[in-house]
């Protein structure tokens, strides 16, 4: 068997860890090899010491079965491996072409010169089916087409080897089966790729084979083909994963949230929400399906106040709380997991314990007539960190910043579940999170929904609106396309109304 | 840990400022050693020494925690000079036209000083809540609006016995000089002043660490859409921290106009304004910190002169050396890093 890349032996430390121990990976001509692994687990040290962003402490590395010493990502590049990062590295206002020729720039004298480049990447995008327009502007293509032209770029360096990050994190379903379409497009090509993902269901469905590691060690390297997906996780994870999500039947109650035909502007002034009207009862996890992009934040802020709103209302617990500002509504009992946890959920340079009362400083016991009352606050700290096992190194003197994502989310997730909200509005509650995170604050939103208060679950991950949701919502555009029943339902129906498809015989 | 760092931070800066001062007092030709022996004498060396650099302290300590209040909480306020004019206008106005028991009459001077500072930062903060007018050009455009202001109000109203360009005398019983306290100190122009400093330092610590209010006030500072988030009316909390900040510098205002002084000049930016950044800086925003090094900076102020006095070196080497340390305290990143590193490798060794 012809091996194009093999890392042999890999360990590396950092300063109180060892991320990559004796990590052997064998990526042979032709396939599509998985990484699979949690977050930390040391598939990026990995990637970064393939790509020469890293020296490893020992081991070899042989491309084409010649041992080689990349010391930095230009040597990689030449030896033909390339690398589309999860979050891109384009540049905005220039056009396709003008990012792709982007440190190699064909000149003619001094001047630049594009021409040639824009053909070569016309042919290549029609050699693979990439459908890249390269006079487009990066700020007018969406986000699927972005990752095309970092393929693109890739491509147009000869890259052999190609490494994907996380490549699904921001595609749609469909746009994640035209990317799978394009691996293969790559494989029949001659190309050979190496995919990073903690997403089960992907390599299942893409990879040959995957190797799997475990705190910085390799576990195994099987055949995708002869291994169930529940296999992988629990190699994954190191112990038996509960994928499905336990949840018992349960009559919904009475309506907590009312929202009748909201019309909301987005912040580029476009109409973000059009009519929009949907009930959320008690008792029940309310999950709202769409595109990243079309109207879900905006409706989250202006349920929450954080965005006006133009026209029709909202009523909460019988209430009318359309002009409310903030605080009243978190102190009428709706609670907010925000969806960018770093900017909205966290004052990052405040201690933990700080971050657990951001809402509730000015109730008693945590103060009184204006002053803090540190022990009170202390002892909610602890409490929470007990509860909702959030890791950090000094508990609750712990700085934000300090701690990892997944320990941030379960702090954010602790502290708005704590509130005992009669709603809690819940937006990609698990992104970017390991599946230990994920199974955790699934149990907890579904707990929440078991004692009778209302869930609504904003994700763009279909799988997870698919097993939490009683009851699934698809917003497009703006619009509801409808509300289906998961057990009368299926992916690809919702996909479809997703698009803005109507189903055929909602249910309201 | 942090306190440490900053503490760390900020006395490396002055040592490095005095060693750089060193080498300029060797390069004019003058011993290091006689000329800082003879700059600390002359902030320290006796009871009336000791009073002026008091004196010069408490301004700073005034502007140092303005700038350093509104640091906290993400505001930059280089509009303490003019804050402190049109407090000490308000306070020059009222001492030269208002008879009353000077019981009555000093707190009245020094509540209405310290609004009318505090108003003067509040229209930037308006501003910047309303309609995210940067306040660093809104203050400084307030600055030269109350310089001119002052320019043409004095001498209208004001106008001094002999010059155009001050204002009468302020009245002893409008002054914040106390005889009792000019006697301790042996003449000096201290004022009691000093005391409404060290109170501004001990309740802008309280407010800033113990209350609702500055935890509200930091939580905008650091991340203005949490805060949002959290149901924090974020424009009412930036134009009150511009107030509070504008309230600390009318106060120097009028210590200064009032006590440091005896009347008011114009045609002057008054640049303990300017040096209250520097005070701030060096003393890593923390109130306590404000107080150390505004008393630091008045001794280099009151000391310099008698350097020049009695060496060769020229007054202009104790405004290099306070330059300098500026400089270091402003690019602490390098010390903090420093920091870092010496602790990492003692936690190493252990």
């Amino acid at each position: 068997m012809e091996y194009i890349v093999e890392m042999l032996g890999i360990t590396k430390d950092f300063p109180g860890i060892r991320a990559n121990d004796d990590i052997t990976v064998r990526l042979r001509k032709g396939e599509i090899h998985a990484l699979l692994g949690e977050n930390g687990a040391g598939k990026s040290t990995l990637m970064s010491i393939l790509f020469g962003l890293y020296r490893p402490d020992s081991g070899i590395i042989k491309v084409r079965g010649k041992e080689v010493s990349i010391h930095n990502p230009n040597v990689a590049n030449a030896l033909g491996i390339g690398m589309v990062h999860q979050h891109f590295k384009l540049v905005h206002n220039f056009t396709v072409t003008e990012n792709i020729i982007l440190g190699m720039e064909p000149t003619a004298g001094p001047m630049l010169q594009t021409r040639d480049a824009a053909k070569r990447i016309k042919a290549l995008s029609e050699q693979y089916g990439l459908n890249v327009d390269p006079d487009a502007k990066i700020e007018d293509i969406s986000v699927g087409m972005q990752q095309r032209v970092e393929i693109i770029k890739m491509l147009y360096r000869d890259a052999e080897v190609l490494i994907f990050d996380e490549p699904t994190a921001v595609l749609t379903p469909q746009e994640i089966d035209d990317l799978m379409q394009i691996m293969r497009n790559l494989l029949k090509e001659g190309k050979s790729i190496l995919l990073i993902t903690h997403k089960l269901k992907e390599i299942k469905a893409i990879a040959d084979r995957c190797t799997v590691i475990r705190r910085g060690k390799v576990v195994d390297t099987v055949d995708v083909a002869d291994v169930a997906e529940s296999r992988m996780a629990e190699m994954m994870v190191g112990r038996t994963v509960n994928f499905k999500v336990d949840k018992r039947e349960q009559e919904r109650g009475e309506a907590v949230l009312s929202i009748r035909n909201l019309n909301v502007l987005s912040s580029r002034k476009t109409q973000a929400l059009k009519n929009f009207s949907l009930d959320v009862h008690r008792g029940e996890i309310l999950g709202l399906a769409g595109v990243d992009g079309n109207g879900q934040t905006e409706l989250v802020e202006a349920l929450t106040g954080l965005r006006k709103v133009e026209s029709g209302s909202i009523l909460f617990k019988g209430r009318d709380i359309t002009h409310d500002d903030i605080h009243s509504r978190v102190m009428a009992g709706m609670a907010h997991i925000p969806e960018d946890r770093q900017k909205r959920g966290l004052v990052l340079d405040y201690s933990m314990e700080d971050n657990f009362i951001l809402e509730i400083y000015g109730l008693p016991p945590y103060s009184r007539k204006g002053f803090l009352n540190r022990k009170a606050i202390r002892d909610h700290a602890e409490k929470l960190i007990q509860d909702f096992d959030v890791r950090s190194g000094q508990g609750a003197l712990s700085v934000g910043r300090t701690l990892s994502g997944g320990n941030q989310q379960k702090a954010i997730v602790g502290r708005e579940i704590d509130h005992d909200p009669d709603l809690l509005l819940a937006v990609q509650p698990t992104r970017g999170l390991d599946v230990g995170s994920i199974e955790y604050i699934h149990k907890r939103l579904v707990e929440q929904r078991n004692n009778g208060k209302a869930v609504l679950l904003v994700s763009l991950e279909l799988d997870e609106i698919l097993d939490l949701s009683d009851r699934i919502a698809v917003i497009s555009h703006g619009e509801l396309t409808g509300v289906k029943l998961p057990k009368e339902t299926n992916e690809s129906e919702i996909g479809l109304m997703m698009a803005g498809i109507a189903g055929a015989g909602g249910m309201e | 840990m942090n306190r440490y760092k900053s503490l760390f931070t900020a006395l490396a800066a002055v040592v490095l400022g005095l060693l750089a001062g060193a080498v300029f007092m060797a390069l004019s030709g003058s011993n290091p050693v006689a000329g800082f022996y003879y700059l600390f004498r002359g902030g320290l060396m006796n009871l009336e020494r000791i009073g002026n650099t008091l004196a010069s302290a408490t301004t700073l300590i005034f502007t140092g925690l303005a700038v350093a209040f509104s640091f906290k909480t993400g505001l930059f306020n280089i509009g303490a000079s003019g804050q402190m004019l049109m407090g000490g206008l308000t306070a020059t106005a009222i001492g030269l036209s208002v008879q009353m028991p000077r019981i009555v009459l000093l707190p009245l001077i020094v509540l209405a000083a310290a609004s009318a500072g505090a108003l003067w930062a509040a229209i930037p903060g308006f501003l910047k809540a309303r309609f995210n007018v940067h306040e660093v050009v809104a203050t400084i455009m307030m600055n030269w609006i109350a310089y001119w202001t002052v320019y043409y109000t004095i001498p209208a109203y004001f106008k001094g016995t002999f010059l155009e360009t001050e204002s009468r005398r302020i009245p002893a019983l409008a002054s914040f000089r106390a005889e009792w306290l000019t006697n301790i100190f042996r003449g000096s122009y201290i004022n009691m002043g000093i005391f409404l400093a060290a109170a501004a330092v001990v309740v802008i610590a309280i407010i800033l660490d113990k209350t609702t209010l500055g935890f509200e006030l930091k939580a905008v500072g650091f991340n203005r859409h949490a805060a949002e988030y959290a149901g924090i009316h974020v424009p009412k909390n930036i134009v009150l921290s511009m107030s509070i900040s504008g309230f600390l510098a009318g106060l120097a205002g009028a210590t200064y106009y009032l006590g440091y002084a005896v009347n008011m000049q114009i045609g002057v930016v008054p640049s303990a304004g300017i040096d209250g950044i520097a005070v701030a800086l060096l003393g890593a925003n923390s109130p306590w910190g404000v107080a150390a090094s505004s008393v630091f900076f008045g001794i280099l102020h009151s000391g310099k002169g008698f350097m020049n006095a009695m060496t060769k070196v020229p007054p202009e080497i104790g405004d290099t050396i306070i330059a300098i340390i500026i400089y270091f305290a402003a690019t602490g990143v390098l010390f903090t890093r420093l920091w870092e590193r010496l602790t990492r490798k003692r936690s190493k060794e252990a």
